[in-house]
């Protein structure tokens, strides 16, 4: 059976429309995409979703309270609260650096959330 | 304090692409004024993913793309203040700014770069009646909250507007715990990127409203339900479609306008159509040696975009300062778009001082499925491409080529349309 989805791209701004063609539940033909993110995304998206989560994470003796932080890779879609139950949890010590692990592998999809800004000490 | 050559209003992504580009361009006397207590502008609170994907081949937060502008600048060596508010800026380029180590002081500029960002319509602006009851936000006001402050400002929210801040907004506060009932958009199309809608709403079945407003707002203290109704095409409620969500936060985000007080006040020429100054090809304002860029111009939605106009902007005012810019040939050629092409940045060319082609960033006024994209030089089209879709939220542009506009001296205006199929 040949089957068409169409799907927006949310890895960058350009939101490229693409058309993902399967036949028998096998990709046959990705188009529509600008880049090559575009493919996989499509790829990714009909077989198993995943989406990178963006969250903060409270900081100890900085110069503001939270650090902004993301999953290192994206994680799949069905875990993102799992994730975010985790980020929760966790806490960091200024100083922080962009790419710091703050957790080493969260909701066990052994995949490291990571600071994604600069803390100095207060 | 001592003088600069350019002065830099905002330290934002514009303002610090911007001066990293005039210090490459051969400037030394370069200074940023931020009036924040850091650099990076609003990117700071922008803590999602997406950004610099075309710029760094990597997927940044706001936060991260900021600071490798920030970093670019530090190690450059270029000068800035922060805590710093610039006050005036007069038509011979003098700055006038100000703050709480040195007071009020003066720096007698030979160039200015302006890249103020822009801020939200205030919710004045919404003629919703009732009372003013505590828990409305901007959506920008409540991503600062819960971003910098790690602050939820409620449980249970709705949001009037689908800018994308407010997208992102719904998406942020639902993965912090709230419910987000609905998102309201009083137009027949959303004012944000598709990407975010798939993202932000529909990833967590938040329904998304078209031609649907809030009409009424209850609670004296605080807010407790507003009732939300669908609009005509006059954009008039439509009786007996009204239903009353009960929340404890309305968040608004109904658009973006550009920062020009300064602007306006050092009597730069305005667009009416973008709020942001009219500039030629060397992204020069109608006061010679004062620049804009950055959202300021005209509000952008991706920041690779604010980040290389500003490298433009930055590299024209070094050329300035150090005499390099080229001389004006006389020859104007005035753009102008037509048939759902609001406006376009840059609205006035002189070709002969084109260092590049030319990038042309315009909006369209509606929504167009499987229209052309056509430039017209004069009564001649010399471009027509065909989109599958061309919609209000996301910015367009066309790349008209140096070497073409040259060999036509005669040319006086180049008008941008969308035609129908
Ligand atoms: C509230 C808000 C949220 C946004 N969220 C997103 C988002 O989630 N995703 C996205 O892609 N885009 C977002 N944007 C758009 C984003 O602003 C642009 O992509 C980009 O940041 C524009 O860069 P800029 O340097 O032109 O402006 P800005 O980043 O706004 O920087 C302007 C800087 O100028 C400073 N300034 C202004 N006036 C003065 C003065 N008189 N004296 C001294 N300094 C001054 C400001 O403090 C600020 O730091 C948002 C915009 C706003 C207003
Ligand atoms: S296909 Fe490439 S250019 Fe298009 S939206 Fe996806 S990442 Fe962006």
């Amino acid at each position: 059976m040949t089957e068409e989805r169409n799907l927006t791209c949310i890895n960058c701004p350009m939101g490229c429309f693409l058309t993902v063609e399967l036949t028998d539940k096998e990709i046959t033909k990705v188009s529509g995409n600008t880049c090559p993110r575009g493919e996989q995304y499509a790829r990714d998206e009909v077989t198993n979703p995943v989406r990178t989560v963006t969250s903060t994470v409270k900081v100890e003796g900085g110069v503001y309270e939270r650090v902004s932080v993301k999953t290192k890779s994206p994680v799949p879609k069905g875990k993102i609260f799992e994730v975010m139950k985790d980020i929760n949890k966790a806490s960091a010590t200024a100083p922080v650096h962009i790419g710091d692990i703050l957790i080493e592998n969260c909701a066990n999809t052994g995949i490291p959330v990571v600071a994604a800004r600069e803390i100095k000490e207060a | 304090m001592k003088d600069y050559d350019i002065v830099i209003v905002g330290g934002g992504p514009a303002g610090l692409a911007a001066a990293a580009a005039a210090k490459k361009a051969g400037s030394d006397s370069i200074l940023i004024i931020e009036r924040d207590r850091e650099l990076g502008g609003i990117l700071n609170q922008c803590i999602h993913n997406g950004f610099g994907l075309h710029t760094f081949k990597e997927e940044l937060t706001g936060p991260e793309y900021a600071q490798r502008f920030i970093d670019e600048v530090l190690t450059l060596g270029i000068d800035y203040r922060l805590d710093t508010m610039v006050m005036d800026i007069a038509p011979d380029k003098t700055v006038t700014a100000m703050n709480r180590t040195d007071g009020m002081f003066q720096i007698k500029a030979k160039a200015v770069v302006l890249c103020m960002g822009c801020r939200e319509r205030p919710r004045g602006a919404l003629n919703i009646p009732g009372y003013r009851p505590a828990g409305i936000f901007s959506a920008g006001t409540a991503q600062r909250l819960v971003n910098i402050e790690g602050y939820m400002p409620g449980r249970e929210v709705v949001i009037l507007g689908s800018g994308d801040i407010g997208l992102i907004m719904a998406r942020r506060m639902t993965l912090e715990g709230a419910i987000v009932k609905v998102v309201a958009e009083v137009m027949p199309y959303s004012g944000g990127l598709k990407r975010n809608i798939v993202q932000c709403l529909n990833d967590f079945d938040i329904p998304l409203l078209l031609s649907h407003t809030v009409i009424d707002i209850e609670g004296k203290e605080h807010i407790k339900a507003v009732t939300i109704a669908e609009v005509g095409p006059d954009r008039k409620p439509i009786k007996g479609t009204e239903v009353r969500y009960t929340c404890d936060t309305l968040l608004l985000s109904v658009g973006l306008i550009p920062e020009n007080e300064l602007s306006r006040n050092a009597g730069v020429e305005m667009n009416p159509v973008t709020n942001g100054p009219i500039v030629n090809e060397s992204l020069e304002t109608s006061i010679p040696g004062v620049f804009a860029c950055g959202n300021v111009l005209h509000v952008h939605d991706l920041v690779d975009f604010v980040s290389e106009e500003a490298k433009k902007a930055g590299e024209n005012a070094a050329a300035f300062v150090l005499g390099k810019a080229q001389e004006e040939s006389g020859q104007k050629i005035t753009l102008h778009g037509e048939s759902g092409v609001r406006y376009t940045v840059p609205s006035h060319i002189d070709p002969k001082r084109l260092s590049d082609n030319l990038t042309v960033r315009f909006r369209v006024g509606d929504i167009y499925k499987d229209s052309y994209v056509s430039v017209y030089y004069g009564n001649e089209r010399v471009r027509h491409v065909k989109k599958r879709i061309i919609a209000p939220g996301e910015m367009e542009q066309v790349v008209l080529l140096k070497d073409d506009l040259l060999k036509r001296p005669e040319l006086t205006d180049i008008t941008l349309k969308i035609e129908e199929a």
